[in-house]
Formats: structure tokens, sequence, C-alpha cells
């Protein structure tokens, strides 16, 4: 096993590549650690397929090196980088039986039958495959293939990461809960790297230790799922992570005070003065409804979720969402929003700017 | 609900039927009952019943024919099959090299069957030929005209030239139709050349296959124009085929009501043996789906 550093790297599916629109991947520098759960979080169309197919050697990168530890692996093919990749959609060997289409990996490494029959046993046992696995894989159900898949991958214990490109995307819902759990569990026990592609943020933040969000060919953070909603990076993480996403609303900041719409906002921590497009970031469960004081607030619709509801309105034209409890009245007077000053992010060019004298 | 019943549905049906009987039934059912009966010059005929399959069936030249068929067909599917799925493998799978390929591998389809006849007599002949010549100063004692092994070399190479391309066609397409996270996924799974083949195109390549097989053993059942000229059934009659025979019977000889039964055995032949291939393949499918 190894830890995976990324340096520089780029990516460009054109021949001749001439400027950054011609980039899947414009410039990645990440370190994946040894051992660690990620979860790689982007909305479709971001590189994260190319990015997976980099690491394991599917590509080569136009530009940019992979490091195994300190090992250069960026031109050395798939079968010397041992990595284990489950794709999108379900790859079976059709005239294989479910039991060899599990042992097959292993069968090609030159592993000992007994340990292969073993290994085949146990993984088929956890993702549940036992009784099928005498049958022929071509008449099974796309689940019941992609689970096969995922057996392919998981089956082999020394590799050095196992990636997973939205390998859950053909599986039903309750399936899909059941399978991310017995991949936690495999993860916990063998300790693989492991790095799990999706656009669902659930998924993201319920399977992995860190996540890494990425947008049009950018790494834009990578944290905890805490440090994503707290702390996000950058504006998309903010918009992408959350359901609503984050409220932004532009602003001019100088000192410790944020003027919006000729509105003063105290931030309670000094930013100095900055230049180009600022705008100020808070998450709709921490801004509040009130009569008094706040932001001029025009309602535009007030949904009842059950546990929650959830208001959405302009202020000074900037759409809002609020999340806030059930149990909470509203009433006809509440045409203010008030923030919590601690709660709020500042983003300067889309990246967030932190206060001064906060490390 | 009420279920209705409308024959004049049938009146849709009718363009077809007349068109099927025209360019069909009528014309084999002429060839059905000439082999009942024999004829004297003029347009005299009168009824023999069996007698014309009785005879042809104790007939020597007959088997013989069929037996050189047999071979034949063999032959060239044992070449053709692996030849033409080598040759697909081979291809560029995109680019302007791919089309270049396909181009290129197309043209032998496009020649006239007569003509490839004489290109493969000219080509062939030893005094003259580009083949025959260089393969004789090579000091192999070669004439396809004179010597039976020489001929059936020389009809083989032809059909193989001929036809290998419709094969590698039908190939390629099978395997181009293969998503690339198959390959992506063998690569993973550190595959050899050989187990891809064998357990990604070779079971993805199945379908065109059988028909590849049945559109050649049909075709080279019933060849006639290329060897005709080229060989015109010889030396002796080393590479009569069934059709050149059938051809000398009916017009040669103008024997229309042995030749007419001679057709019927010739076509039933070929299709029970397209009927059991397709079959029993179609079962194999079933039983490996359902299993
Ligand atoms: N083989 C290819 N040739 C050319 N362009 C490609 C190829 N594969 C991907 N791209 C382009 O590169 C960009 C990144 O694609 P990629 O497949 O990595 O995205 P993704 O994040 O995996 O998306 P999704 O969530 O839809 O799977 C996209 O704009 C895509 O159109
Ligand atoms: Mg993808």
């Amino acid at each position: 096993m190894a830890s995976i550093t990324l340096q520089n790297l780029a990516h460009s599916y054109a021949p001749n590549p001439q400027g950054e629109a011609d980039f899947a991947l414009k410039e990645v520098n990440l370190k994946w650690g040894d051992g660690e759960a990620y979860a790689l979080l982007g909305p479709s169309g971001c590189g994260k397929t190319t990015l997976l197919n980099i690491m394991s050697g599917l590509l080569t990168p136009t530009r940019g090196r992979v490091l195994f530890d300190e090992r250069d692996v960026t031109a050395a093919p798939t079968a010397e980088r041992n990595i284990a990749q489950v794709f999108q959609f379900p790859v079976v060997y059709d005239t294989m039986s479910v039991r060899e289409n599990l042992a097959f990996p292993l069968r090609n490494r030159g592993v000992d039958a007994g340990i292969i029959a073993a290994r085949v046993d146990r993984i088929a046992d956890m993702i549940g495959l036992t009784p099928l696995l005498g049958k022929k894989a071509q008449g099974l159900g796309a689940d019941l293939k992609q689970k096969i898949s995922l057996g392919r991958g998981m089956v082999r214990d020394d590799v050095n990461a196992i990636l997973f490109d939205e390998p859950l995307t053909v599986i039903d819902p309750h399936l899909k809960w059941e399978l991310r759990t017995q991949l936690k569990a495999l993860h916990r026990e063998f300790g693989h790297t492991m790095v799990y592609v999706t656009h669902d943020q659930t998924e993201a933040l319920t399977f992995a230790d860190k996540v890494v969000v990425m947008n049009e060919g950018r790494v834009l953070q990578i944290g905890t799922p805490q440090e994503l909603f707290e702390t996000p990076a950058h504006r998309f993480v903010g918009y992408f992570i959350g359901s609503p996403g984050m409220n932004f609303l532009p602003a001019t900041i100088d000192g410790a005070f944020a003027s919006i719409g000729g509105e003063r906002v105290d931030l309670g921590k000094s930013y100095g003065s900055l230049e180009g497009a600022v705008e100020i970031g808070i998450r709709p469960e921490f801004v509040k409804l009130t009569s008094s004081n706040g932001l001029p607030l025009e309602i535009n619709r007030i949904q009842d979720a059950g546990r929650q509801k959830f208001v959405n309105g302009n202020v000074f034209g900037a759409e809002v969402n609020i999340v806030m409890d059930a149990s909470e009245a509203i009433d006809a007077g509440m045409t203010r929003l008030a923030i919590e000053p601690a709660k709020i992010s500042v983003f300067q060019d889309g990246w967030r700017v932190e206060p001064k004298g906060a490390e | 609900m009420e279920k209705t019943t409308n024959q004049r549905a049938w009146f849709l049906v009718l363009p077809v039927l007349i068109l099927v009987a025209f360019s069909s039934i009528i014309p084999m059912m002429t060839v059905v009952n000439y082999s009942f009966q024999d004829s004297f010059g003029g347009n005299e005929f009168f009824w023999v019943g069996l007698e014309w399959y009785r005879e042809l069936l104790r007939s020597e030249r007959l088997w013989d024919a069929l037996g050189r068929q047999l071979m034949f067909s063999s032959i060239i599917l044992l070449i053709e099959i692996p030849l033409g799925i080598l040759v697909a493998l081979a291809m560029p799978k995109k680019g302007w090299l791919a089309s270049l390929c396909l181009v290129l591998i197309a043209l032998p389809l496009l020649i006239p069957y007569n003509v490839v006849g004489m290109i493969w007599q000219v080509f062939a002949r030893s005094d003259i030929g580009l083949l025959g010549r260089v393969v004789t100063d090579l000091g192999f004692s070669y004439n396809y005209t004179q010597d039976a092994v020489d001929a059936w070399v020389t009809v083989v190479a032809m059909d193989v030239w001929h036809w290998t391309s419709l094969v590698s066609l039908l190939c390629y397409a099978g395997v181009r139709s293969i998503p690339s996270a198959y390959y992506q996924a063998a690569e993973i799974d550190q595959a050899s050349r050989w187990s891809v083949f064998r357990f990604i195109e070779l079971p993805k390549m199945r379908g065109v296959l059988i028909i590849a097989v049945l559109l050649r053993f049909m075709d080279s059942f019933m060849i006639y124009t290329e060897p005709f000229v080229l060989t015109g059934g010889g030396p002796g009659n080393a590479t009569t085929f069934l059709s050149i025979d059938l051809v000398k019977m009916a017009l040669g000889q103008f024997d229309l009501g042995p030749a007419a039964a001679f057709s019927l055995m010739y076509f039933l032949v070929i299709l029970l043996v397209s009927y059991v291939f397709y079959t029993v393949m179609i079962a194999s499918d079933k039983a490996e789906a359902g299993q």
C-alpha cells in the first residue's frame, strides 16, 4: 500500500490542446493519504473519471506526475500500479460463472488456488453473492452484475488503492445503502486507500472520512464533511454542499464590517479591505427571520417539510434560503433577515478569505 | 373487451404474396414439375414419378460432387473464419486509417464473380501469372490446369481472397460494438491479450460469427462462377462442384428432368444444413442464458 500524490496534473483529450478550455483536468495537486477513505464529489463532467483513470494508469496525463509514495509511476502501465477500479456501468465476463468472475483478477496475478477460493467465498459472502456463485454471469440483472464488478474490485487484498467510479448508479436505493455499508466495513477491515466517486453529496458524506470537491477540472477543497460545511474554500463548495446550498450576498468589506445594499453588517472579525468581486456567504441554517433588526427580506414562498420549514426570499435582489425548525412560528411582521456573524464566510473572486489574525 | 375480427386485413398482405409468387413460388414449382417428368425434343413431357430422384441417388457422379462440395466448404470455413477474426482484431479502431482499411478490405467484395475468376486465372498461370511465376521460380512444380491438388489450392486461395473480407467486416462491426469499459476492466483485472479475446471479444462476436458462418456456408456450397471461369471444373472432375455439375447436366446435356430433381435436392441440403446449424446455435444460446 502507498500514499498517492498527484503533482501539477493536467489532462486534455485533444491531441493538441490550445487554451484552458481544452483541458478536462486543469491543474490538480493532491495527496491521497495511505489507508484513508475519500469521496470525490463534483458535478457531471468535472473530470472525476479522468482523474481516476489517470491514477489507475488507464490514461496517461498530458502534464504532471503521479507518485506512489516516492516512486514516479506516471508512465507505468496499470499492471505495475496494482490498483483496483470499479466502473459506473457493470462489466462482467458473460461466459464465466459468478465464481470465475470473482476469481479472475486473482488468477491473472497467479495467486494460489486455495487462497483464491477462500477470498472469493469471503467476498461473495460479504456482498451476498454466495447463492449465485455457480451461475453464469450473463443472465443476471444489472444490480447483480454490478455486485460482481464490485466483488472483482474488492477481491484483491494486496492493492495500493481501490477506486470506485460512481459504482452504485444502477443500483436501487435500498441496496445502495447496504452496499455502501459493506464497503465501509471492508475499509475498516483491510485499510485500503479508497476513492469513491459520486455526484451525490449524501453518498459522499456518509462514505468518507475526507471529501474532495471538484468543479470544472479543478480540485477546490479537501476536508472533512464538517469543514466543507462550515468553512467552504470556494463559493462552489458552499453552493454544492448542503441542501439548499449556501446563500451569497454581494458586499463591500471594510475592516470588520460588511455593507450590503447600504446596510451595515457586523462580521465580528477584520478582513482589511478587499478588492474584486466580494461576497459574504451564510448557510440557510444560520440565518433567522425576525421582525426587528437585520436586512430587509422579500419572502417568495414558504415550504413546510414536516420537521423543517424552508423559506425562500430576496435580499437586495439576491436569492436567499432559510431553514428553520418546524416549531418556530412565522408571522406577517417578520420581514427582516438576521445573520449569525460567527458563521459568515467571506469570498473574494469566488475563493474564501480568512479573517486577519485568525491564525 | 370484445375482440373484433376483421378478415379484410388479408388484402394488405396481397401485394407481397403476389410478388413472392412471381419471384419464387411459380419458378420453383416449374422446377418441381420438371423433376417428375421426362421430355423429348420439342415440348413433349410425360410423367416419370420419382424415377429421376432414384437414379440420382444411385449415381456416383452426384455423390462425388457432393463430397467435393462438402470438403470445399469445410476448408474455406476453417480458413476464412479464423483469418477474418484475426484481420478484424488487427484493424485500427478509429481515425482515417480505420476508414482506409475498411475501403481496402471491402474491395474484393465489389468485384464481379466472373472477373474474380479471370483475375485468378491469369494471376496463377505458371508461365505469365505473377503468383504462378513466383511459385514456379521458387522451385515448386505448380500448374493448376494439370494438377488436381494445385487446382484445389488455387480455388481455395481465390475464395479466401474474395470472401475473408466479408467475415472481417462482420467481426469488425462486432468488435466495435464492445464498450470501452470492458477493455478498461480487463486491464484493471490484468487480463492477458488472449483472455481479452477469449472472454470479451469472442463472446461479443458470437452473433455476427453465426451469421458469417451461415452466409459463407451457403455461398460456398453454391459456388459456381469463379471455379467455372478458373478451372472449368477440371482437371478431370477435380473441381467439379455441385452447381458446375448441375449446369453441365441441365444446359450441356439438356437433361431437364434430372437437373430439376438435382436442383431440388441441392436446395433441400442447403436448407437442412443451415437450419440445423442455426437451431443448434440458438438452442445453445438459450441454454447458456437460461441456466
Ligand atoms: N474519451 C474522451 N474523449 C474526449 N473527451 C472526453 C473523454 N472522456 C471525457 N471527456 C470530457 O472530459 C470532461 C471530463 O469528463 P469526465 O468523464 O472525467 O467527467 P466526470 O466528472 O466523470 O463526469 P460524470 O459525473 O458524468 O461521470 C468532460 O467534459 C467530457 O466531455
Ligand atoms: Mg464519470
